[in-house]
């Protein structure tokens, strides 16, 4: 029965989408502000079922309903509960059912947050966003409905995909959702925008918190699928330039161009026209990886069970709603006003150099995740481009936007002085420089490379800091002064040099863990010593495991560090009972910033076992920075001129009549 | 500067941008890309020694040799030609005989394929699109091997 509310709030949602996108939109048309008004409601009340959707299914999950056809395919009883939880989305027809729920969410904040947005740009948002989620509860009531039922039903059910019963199932497509759904906000703000016909600072205004709330959740989401994959898949590897990495990462290269694009546009009524093509492009590229995801063209971890209906469904939706916003974009675009002048070097010279070294660099990574499946499909020949071509292509770009980034913020508007910001920034050269030469003078020329990019990750974070500390006069005013004056100092400020910081901490860890990985593969038999680095493993045996719904064997070490224990591992073979899959579950110790990474191999019948051993330097700084960076994000948000937006109109004192 | 110099000196930076970022995906392209090939294929036209190419086909029965630190032997077949591969490392849960399996490497001069990298069906449902396709050309094809998810392992 439950089940049943649950099919029958989705398609009432699917009916509140069509009100919400019709009606409010010929008010706005009209210029009728109760329909218009009616957008409100309907976003807020689809938000509402579709929450009752999800928890309807959530109950069948938790309940063990196998006679819900998505839950006998993707669960088992014996699965703890978490995992039952969590495998509502760890399947196709669940996982879109969070993302138009994410969808909806978004809609229902936008109704509810921004009292101080205009009718008419409200009504047109909420519109679009329900026509985005019009489109996604036809695609899953048609050819992705969760909630079918099975007759007769399975006595028991065939579990969840043994490598997706982790906790990381938990956290990073919730994230990644957030993030990438997120990015609609902005989309249906660019379409109102274009519809309207006004695009002014305030528009930027309303954008940019939306923008960043979707940046911030997208940054933490692609972070922790990172991990995730580093520390699950046992091979060491935190970013295979896998198409369905490519496809979330895309969206956030643009995001990440359109947050600074629309800065200029808000302190400066400057590349108008640009901000809507990023915003438009961005939510775009988010829909581009939806469809290679769910549409089966490619093979990866990620992809679910194929249909080729639900591909063609999904391209559907992609070449409506991009092809859509282009060709409004195409009509519109012209009629817009040129914004202010500025000098090639100035605060936005820089951020335009940002957009344009981040849209190439998305473009590049765009060419290389549909150029295999554009040549397929021309000439039947299969290639796969992997992460040679990323680092020849990628890796360069990224060059010239690090060296720029701190002389952004110490660029004034309209023109800058580069020669001054090039002295504030004299400092942080000198640290690049030192850890050079310092890293020359003990590792020698063979580290010259990674010592350049050491280089450039210090330059980034010192450089980052460098602007703070200038505005604070930190060293050339009392500390209690300095500190009066960085408490001063808006939030956004703070953020801005936050999230560079937490960049260049990353770009440190990606450099460290490439250059200075070291792998040892070795046949051990228990009471046998390996060496890896200053450090020491010993395999001490073999630990049976037994758990609800696996069984397997855990192989226990013993870390020395200079005839000291400092650590002991255990990392896991295990054998899933339903399906029957074996898999492997690396162990890993954390050593400052660097980590030692060790996952196993088969075990041959003497008793010997294939390790694999990895001393990975500074990786953990990857993830770090990525959440540096979000703080970053999260500080800015916080700024009191983003939370206030336009300037409000003083509240009427009108008594409310009473009922 | 007048409007139009700025102007210019913008759509200038933003040309030398694009400029560069075709320039390297030109230079990526040529050489950062991997083919896919059958064993058949590597048998009628070997590729150059030093060419990264991806091999499909299914494990032959019988064919795993397990030496010493983690050395693998085997053969990949297509049911018509079959070629034999060594690969050092842990191998992918799901390897064995009998199965899907796409490893990447290099063909040596006596015909060995050198693989670095193997990827092996993930679950007891997936097999390779490549492989399906492979096996599918050989006429080797049965749809019952058909699936999702994959899982690869790099040396």
């Amino acid at each position: 029965m439950i089940v049943e509310l649950g099919h029958y709030a989705l398609v009432l949602a699917l009916v509140l989408a069509l009100v919400g996108g019709t009606v409010p939109f010929f008010g706005a048309l009209r210029g009728d502000e109760r329909l218009m008004s009616v957008a409100s409601t309907t976003a807020v009340a689809q938000f509402v079922f579709l929450a009752l959707s999800f928890a309807a299914l959530t109950y069948a999950y938790v309940a063990s309903d196998f006679s819900v056809q998505n839950v006998a395919e993707n669960s088992h009883s014996l699965k703890p509960l978490l995992y039952k939880v969590t495998g509502v989305w760890g399947n196709h027809e669940g996982s879109m059912l969070l993302w138009v729920l994410i969808l909806a969410l978004f809609g229902a904040l936008v109704a509810l947050f921004s009292e101080n947005l205009p009718l008419k740009l409200k009504a047109l948002v909420l519109s679009v966003q329900a026509w985005i989620g019009v489109a996604f509860l036809l695609f899953i009531l048609v050819s992705s409905n969760p909630f079918l039922r099975l007759d007769p039903a399975p006595f028991e059910g065939r579990d969840l995909n043994p490598l997706l019963q982790d906790i990381g199932l938990a956290i990073h497509p919730p994230l990644l959702y957030l993030g990438y759904v997120g990015c609609s906000i902005s989309f249906a703000f660019a379409i109102a925008a274009l519809i309207d016909g006004r695009i002014d600072a305030a528009w930027a205004r309303w954008v940019r918190p939306w923008t960043l709330t979707a940046w911030c959740f997208l940054t933490l989401g692609i972070s922790m699928g990172s991990y995730w994959a580093y520390y699950e898949l046992g091979w060491g590897g935190w970013w295979f330039w896998d198409p369905v990495e490519n496809s979330s990462f895309m969206p956030w290269l643009a995001a990440t161009a359109l947050l600074h694009s629309a800065i200029v546009m808000e302190k400066r009524e400057a590349l108008k026209i640009w901000t809507i093509l990023l915003a438009i492009l961005t939510f775009s590229l988010s829909l581009l990886g939806t469809f290679l995801v769910r549409s089966g063209v490619l093979t990866s971890v990620h992809a679910f069970a194929t249909d080729p209906t639900r591909g063609i469904f999904i391209l559907i939706i992609l070449c409506v709603f991009v092809g859509g916003a282009f060709a409004l974009f195409a009509t519109r675009a012209g009629t817009l006003s040129q914004g202010g002048l500025f000098a090639p070097i100035s605060r936005e010279g820089a951020l335009v150099l940002n957009n344009l070294l981040l849209t190439a660099a998305c473009a590049t990574v765009l060419v290389g995740t549909l150029y295999p499946l554009a040549l397929e499909a021309l000439t039947g020949e299969k290639i796969s481009v992997g992460a040679p071509f990323f680092d020849m292509t990628f890796g360069p770009m990224m060059v010239p936007l690090i060296i720029a980034v701190p002389f952004g913020p110490f660029l004034a508007w309209k023109r800058g002085d580069i020669v001054a910001a090039g002295q504030r920034l004299l400092f942080a050269f000198g640290a690049a420089m030192a850890a050079v030469i310092i890293g020359l003078a003990l590792m020698g020329t063979p580290a010259a490379l990674a010592l350049f990019g050491v280089a450039l990750a210090i330059w980034l974070m010192v450089g980052s800091l460098s602007e703070i500390a200038f505005r604070i006069k930190l060293g050339r005013a009392s500390l209690g002064e300095s500190w009066r004056r960085g408490a001063g100092l808006p939030r956004s400020a703070w953020g801005t040099a936050v999230a560079h910081f937490g960049l260049g901490v990353t770009v440190l860890g990606v450099v460290a863990a490439t250059a200075w990985n070291s792998e040892t593969i070795v046949t051990l038999k228990p009471g046998e010593v390996m060496s890896i680095g200053d450090r020491t493993l010993t395999m001490d045996g073999f630990v049976p495991l037994s758990a609800s719904n696996y069984t397997g064997t855990g192989v226990r070490f013993t870390v020395r560090e200079g005839g000291n224990v400092v650590a002991t591992m255990e990392p896991e073979k295990r054998l899933y009972t339903v399906p029957n899959t074996p898999t492997t579950e690396a162990a890993i110790k954390t050593f400052g910033f660097s980590q030692l990474y060790v996952s196993l191999g088969d075990v041959s019948a003497d008793g010997a076992t294939v390790v694999r051993v990895y001393w990975k330097t500074l990786v953990t700084l990857i993830w770090l920075g990525t959440l540096v960076m979000t703080a970053g994000g999260v500080l800015s948000l916080s700024d009191r001129r983003l939370r206030v937006g336009a300037p409000k109109p003083s509240r009427r004192s009108v008594a409310v009549p009473a009922e | 500067m007048t409007r139009k110099q700025r102007r210019l000196t913008l759509i200038s930076l933003a040309g030398v941008v694009l400029a560069s970022a075709v320039g390297l995906v030109l230079f990526a392209l040529s050489d950062g890309i991997t083919f896919f090939t059958s064993p058949s294929d590597v048998l009628a036209k070997p590729p150059a020694p030093e060419q990264r190419v991806r091999l499909g086909g299914l494990v032959e029965q019988g064919s795993i040799v397990k030496e010493a630190d983690g050395v693998v032997r085997f053969a990949v077949t297509d049911g018509k030609a079959t070629v034999p591969a060594r690969f050092v490392g842990i191998l992918p849960d799901l390897f064995r005989e009998g199965q899907g399996v796409v490893a990447e490497g290099k063909v040596d001069a006596s015909g060995l394929f050198e693989a670095d990298t193997v990827l092996a069906k993930h679950d007891e449902t997936y097999m390779p699109k490549e492989v399906v396709e492979a096996l599918k050309q050989s006429g080797e094809w049965r749809p019952e091997d058909a699936g999702q998810a994959s899982q690869a392992v790099t040396q």
